[in-house]
């Protein structure tokens, strides 16, 4: 599955034991998104010695930053930017 | 501290004053060369690397994107082969991604997992990026932290926290300030901060005075 730009999103809630780039405040949240980057190796699996290979595909994607935070004290149009590997998203 | 039950007594952890983190380094580094998985020079030869980068590379990339707008268009869409063009090394880093400040919107750039930083165009990341408060309110309260640094954002300024989680390197390209028109790039460039490249602050109005010696 691949993803363009400005498709809404959920990022995967599911927990993953040892090194990952999702942060868990990323986890189940929804957003959109915003760049196609490029395929890289795999950090979960080079944390461990191994090539990483495949190589996954990274997106930039926004959430709104009241998604992520029910107090959020700025603005409603203010927005989070994170990369995120393509196995961590989920179509919404 | 974690309190101890049994009776042997440890050797202690640092030399003298040396930090804890830095005797852990330097323990790892040891094993690692002696299993061989790195050699003591390239060690050496990445420190010497990095300590030898510094924000002025990024500034020569800002100040020549705010004279020359299709420059900024070829620095915006691949910012490694912009840094190529202007003769600077853009590092290791696969990607450079600069985004660009407007009179809209307002990117700021941290690292919730680590300290990613693109070292290669900005040196070393100040100590503040490293930490855990600035990762962890960045994030949450980025118009905050942002009147920490003196930067006070209009409502309706959207700001975009960008948390580099990946392989994927970011870099500001600040807005120009006013009363500019005259000065050549290099003196643009000298007004081109790291923190304005990292989006907490907007960059210098005038270029900074030398150093003076204190007076008496």
């Amino acid at each position: 599955m691949s993803y363009h730009v400005g498709q809404p999103i959920r990022i995967a809630a599911r927990d993953h034991e040892g090194h990952h780039r999702t942060p868990a405040y990323l986890k189940g949240k929804t957003g959109r998104i915003e760049r196609v980057h490029f395929s890289f190796t795999n950090p979960e699996t080079r944390a461990y010695g191994e090539d990483g290979l495949p190589e996954q595909q990274l997106y930039l994607v926004s959430i709104p930053q009241r998604e992520l935070w029910a107090t959020y004290p700025g603005s409603a149009s203010d927005r989070l930017y994170a990369d995120v590997f393509e196995h961590w998203l989920q179509p919404e | 501290m974690s309190t101890h039950d049994h009776d042997h007594s440890h050797e202690p952890l640092t030399n003298g004053d040396e930090p804890a983190a830095a005797a852990r380094v330097r323990a790892l580094a040891e094993l690692l060369v002696e299993k061989g998985t790195v050699e003591r020079e390239d060690i050496r030869r990445r420190i010497d690397w990095l300590v030898s980068r510094s924000p002025a590379d990024g500034a020569r990339l800002v100040a020549r994107a705010w004279i020359d707008d299709e420059f900024k268009q070829r620095l915006l869409a691949d910012a490694r082969a912009a840094a190529l063009e202007l003769g600077l090394e853009p590092g290791p880093s696969p990607v450079v991604v600069a985004l660009e400040n407007t009179e809209s919107v307002h990117h700021m750039v941290v690292c919730t997992l680590c300290s990613c930083y693109p070292k290669a165009l900005l040196g070393p990341p100040p100590d503040w990026y490293k930490s855990l408060p600035y990762r962890s309110r960045a994030v949450s309260d980025p118009r905050g932290v942002l009147r920490e640094f003196g930067l006070a954002l209009a409502e309706d300024v959207e700001v975009r926290v960008v948390d580099s989680t990946a392989d994927v390197r970011y870099l500001i390209i600040p807005r120009r300030p006013a009363g500019t028109d005259a000065l050549t790039e290099d003196d643009l460039a000298a007004l081109v901060t790291r923190d304005s490249m990292i989006g907490v602050a907007e960059p210098l109005t005038q270029p900074k005075l030398p150093a003076q010696e204190p007076p008496g």
